[in-house]
């Protein structure tokens, strides 16, 4: 039997003990002593939240499927575990094994959303691992981080051995390699980080030194290590087709967690450019899963696991080339074997319609748009490439199929937003509304319509058209809110029309993590041993505790968020290249200023620079 | 067809509540690609029930769940074979029988269970020996009447009339032979806080380790396995 970690004692007094317990079906849970490398790879949220990331799944594949290494996995303590973990000294652990986190060779923290940088200092706290990479010594596991969010690492570099930036499968199997024979010949950690940071992708923070202008904004970032690339290239798979690791036998939590299905990654990237949107740049080019993968992994993803759902993810499904064809394996599959498919990023059209009515059966449930923003010119600056015409239309015909519930996904606060913009938001709204009485025949109605609209506000992301664009303050948000909710109660429908939005003033926080530099790590230190845990659970984060935290260090939301940034600044994630340009992102906020819209990828290239990684939607029908 | 499984769950599965059990099954029954019914509607899902859930940090090596088949795959042993391999360690199927066609479910029929206690590691008695004759004196009592915390309120009842048999096992170990059901029901850990109580000394709940090792039913007074009532197939 297993030796668990935590006593009985602790484990029956704290809520949903099982999280930290492991032993789910189809974790591998190799002998500690069979492998030469032991990798633990952590999530820096709770069980629930992090089983669900694909990521994760991937790199848990690749690492153990090879015969010399292991891969374990590490959560964050819920507040009640970490509680009595601080009190009582007990050492974070891993959940297979049970072993301490620190008698690992290697740690890998994903990053996967900026409100979680305070846990990532937690889980290093709790393990006995120094906070700052300097400080560790011969016997500390090599700390790589990786993710979204190390697209801009710098707030994190003084936390981080290495940053890991882009896809896994290209790299990990050479720095298993470097690790295994570092350990074979007792070879020193500096060396280690040495032949680490000659890897592609791979960045070594302590191997840099940044400069700042007295105005605050950066002057310089160079190598101080001859080892240390200059710039660091982000590492993509231009082959999807390629023999890559995949969790073809996916664990199964025995809790019920965030995501209780498969899931299958039918493509990466987004032909569409979005100029909010990060994701839609930093993973250029879109790169397609070949259709044959997709119907063998989904059958055995589903047979190995048991399943009941399965969900077709990519950041717009319905840009994946092979989509009639897939469903038309699917749908017949999945009704056999009683297996819900969940397709959460649909563009709505007559196909996706067509599609939403098989899957979802009798059941008609909402309908989900994201047009993003309420008027025209809006969407024509954040490129959103949806007209009002398209809208209304996939309304109509939402409605003629049986639909009644609407929900509608906004952003407020985005770069050149006008006062007309936001109030357009009430009146699309009322237009849908307005298209289904129009549309529906007084006898066929179901009640009334409901259209739900909900607003969440913009944050400027690194790498995106608007990386320069300041963002709103917390009063102006909560302004702007006002006014979409006023504009609301003059709408002829209103009584169909529903408005949630949420006044988070961790946007505020989400914005200096995600354009910050260096300094900005000091902030979040000092939070955190301030008592800043959780902080992406709204209930939990101390908002007033970081406002103390800046104000005492001297960094001002002023200069983080709500300057327009000049043209020729120096950015703290410069020096990372993910192919799409500097040049090009300065045109799009350009156009955007134009309010001109960009055509999709598939329509026609804008010469982004993606295509230098020689794969993907750039070399489509050029075979 | 109607077939009834008896399972153990032990180790780390302890920790695993009775909701997150239901749900393991109805994976399991899918990876091992059972011909199960399932019920009409806009959701279907297996008819299965349990026969009774086992307290969070007890482990077993009797618990039953029954199962309706729509085709059942070869013998008894094959569905235990099938169901093992895609099951974890710490949750075997032990045992498969059918059951007759107008057989009730495990949950209405239960009546009784067995029990295993152990001293946990650390809460083991200075004096076993007159631990243990304690124990017999109470137990030997022509009465015990306790009371009991209900969800409404409290309960008195006679531990005497709940508890059918019980020895002390080699090891330390204790065994019970309780009422279990919606009948009449009792706890082992009850009997030992009732008995801590008789001694004026403060029950620890961490005291024992409890396996519960078979669920009766009852037939003219006596407790019939579970298992009993089908067949194997």
């Amino acid at each position: 039997m297993r030796k668990l970690a935590l006593s009985d004692e602790i484990l029956l007094s704290i809520d949903k003990p099982s999280r930290y317990t492991g032993g789910e079906y189809n974790s591998y849970n190799k002998p500690w002593d069979s492998v030469t490398l032991h990798a633990a790879f952590c999530f820096p949220d709770v069980y629930e939240i992090a089983t669900a990331n694909l990521g994760m799944q991937i790199i848990y594949e690749q690492f153990n499927r090879r015969p010399d290494a292991l891969c374990d996995r590490v959560y964050s303590p819920w507040l009640d575990l970490d509680k009595i973990m601080r009190e009582r000294k007990i050492p974070l652990f891993a959940v297979e094994s049970q072993q301490k986190v620190r008698d690992f060779d290697l740690l890998l923290i994903t990053l996967q959303y900026e409100m979680c940088y305070t846990n990532v200092l937690g889980i290093l706290d709790l393990s006995g691992i120094p906070l700052h990479a300097s400080d560790r010594t011969e016997e500390d596991p090599i700390v790589i981080g990786g993710g979204t969010c190390t697209y801009n690492p710098e707030p994190m570099a003084d936390f981080f051995d290495v940053f890991y930036m882009g896809e896994s499968e290209t790299q990990y199997d050479r720095v298993m390699d470097i690790l295994i024979a570092a350990k074979n010949n007792g070879q020193r950690r500096i060396t280690t980080l040495e032949q680490l940071a000659e890897v592609p992708g791979l960045y070594v923070p302590q191997f840099y030194e940044a400069r700042y202008h007295e105005d605050g904004t950066l002057a310089s970032f160079t190598p101080v290590n001859p080892h240390g690339k200059t710039r660091i290239r982000k590492e993509i798979v231009a082959d999807m087709s390629a023999d890559l690791p995949y969790p073809k036998h996916p664990i199964v939590p025995f809790t019920r967690g965030m995501m209780d299905r498969a899931t299958l990654e039918v493509m990466r990237g987004c032909i569409r450019g979005c100029r909010f949107c990060q994701a839609g740049m930093i993973y250029r080019p879109v790169r397609n899963r070949s259709l044959e993968f997709l119907k063998k992994t989904a059958v055995e993803m589903l047979e190995s696991s048991g399943y009941e759902e399965i969900n077709l993810s990519s950041l717009s499904t319905s840009d994946y080339s092979e989509f009639a064809e897939l469903l038309d394996f699917l749908l017949p599959y999945c009704e056999e074997h009683k297996i819900n498919i969940g397709i959460p990023s649909l563009r709505i059209d007559a196909f996706s319609l067509d599609v939403m009515d098989k899957i979802q059966d009798i059941k008609k449930t909402s309908l989900t748009f994201a047009p993003e923003a309420g008027s025209q010119r809006l969407r024509d600056v954040i490129n959103k490439g949806l007209t009002e015409e398209e809208i209304l239309e996939g309304a109509r015909q939402a409605f003629t199929g049986g639909w009644n519930k609407v929900k509608l996904y906004f952003m407020l606060g985005q770069p050149l937003e006008t006062e007309e913009d936001v109030k357009a938001i009430p009146v699309l709204a009322d237009k849908i509304a307005r298209v289904y009485y129009e549309t529906v025949p007084k006898e066929q109605r179901q009640g009334k319509v409901s259209i739900q609209s909900s607003t969440s506000f913009f944050v400027t992301k690194p790498f995106t058209p608007f990386q320069w664009a300041p963002m709103c303050r917390e009063e102006e948000f909560t302004e702007k809110a006002m006014l979409v909710k006023e504009t609301f109660r003059e709408q002829l429908n209103r009584k169909s029309l529903v408005y949630h939005y949420h006044a988070e003033n961790q946007t505020e926080l989400e914005g200096l993590f995600a354009r910050g530099d260096r300094r900005v790590g000091r902030a979040i230190e000092e939070a955190y041993r301030r008592g800043c845990i959780y902080d992406a659970w709204g209930e939990y984060l101390k908002y007033d505790v970081w406002l103390e935290v800046l104000n005492d260090l001297g960094l001002s939301f002023e200069f983080y968020n709500f300057r327009e940034r000049p043209i020729d600044e120096l950015f703290p994630w410069d020096f990372i290249d993910i192919g799409v340009t500097k040049e090009f992102l300065a045109r799009e906020w350009q156009r955007a200023k134009e309010g001109k819209v960009t055509p999709n990828c598939r329509e026609q290239c804008s010469g982004c620079g993606a295509r230098c990684f020689g794969g993907g939607v750039c070399f489509e029908g050029q075979n | 067809m109607k077939v009834r499984i008896k399972f153990s769950k032990q180790g780390s599965l302890r920790f695993i509540g009775h909701l997150d059990v239901m749900r393991y099954f109805q994976k399991l029954n899918r990876r091992a690609a059972l011909d199960l019914t399932y019920t009409k509607g806009f959701s279907p899902h297996q008819e299965m029930s349990f026969a009774a859930p086992l307290g969070l940090g007890l482990t077993s090596d009797g618990e039953y769940a029954d199962i309706e088949f729509e085709s059942l795959p070869g013998s008894s042993e094959e569905l235990v074979k099938r169901m093992n391999e895609v099951s974890v360690p710490e949750l075997q199927v032990i045992d498969a029988v059918l059951l007759p066609d107008q057989a009730k479910n495990a949950m209405s029929i239960l009546a009784g269970a067995d029990y295993e206690l152990s001293f946990r590691e650390g809460y083991e008695p200075e004096d076993p020996e007159g631990f243990f004759k304690a124990l017999e004196d109470y137990l030997s009592r022509e009465t015990i009447p306790v009371t009991k915390n209900t969800k409404t309120g409290t309960q008195d009842v006679d531990l005497k009339v709940q508890i059918r048999e019980w020895r002390r096992l080699p090891g330390n170990r204790l065994f019970f032979k309780v009422d279990t059901g919606s009948r009449s029901n009792l706890k082992p850990e009850f009997i030992m806080e009732c008995f801590y109580e008789s001694l004026g000394r403060e029950y620890d709940p961490l005291t024992f380790e409890v396996n519960r090792t078979e669920m009766y039913g009852e037939i003219d007074r006596k407790l019939v396995p579970l298992y009993a009532y089908g067949r194997r197939f």
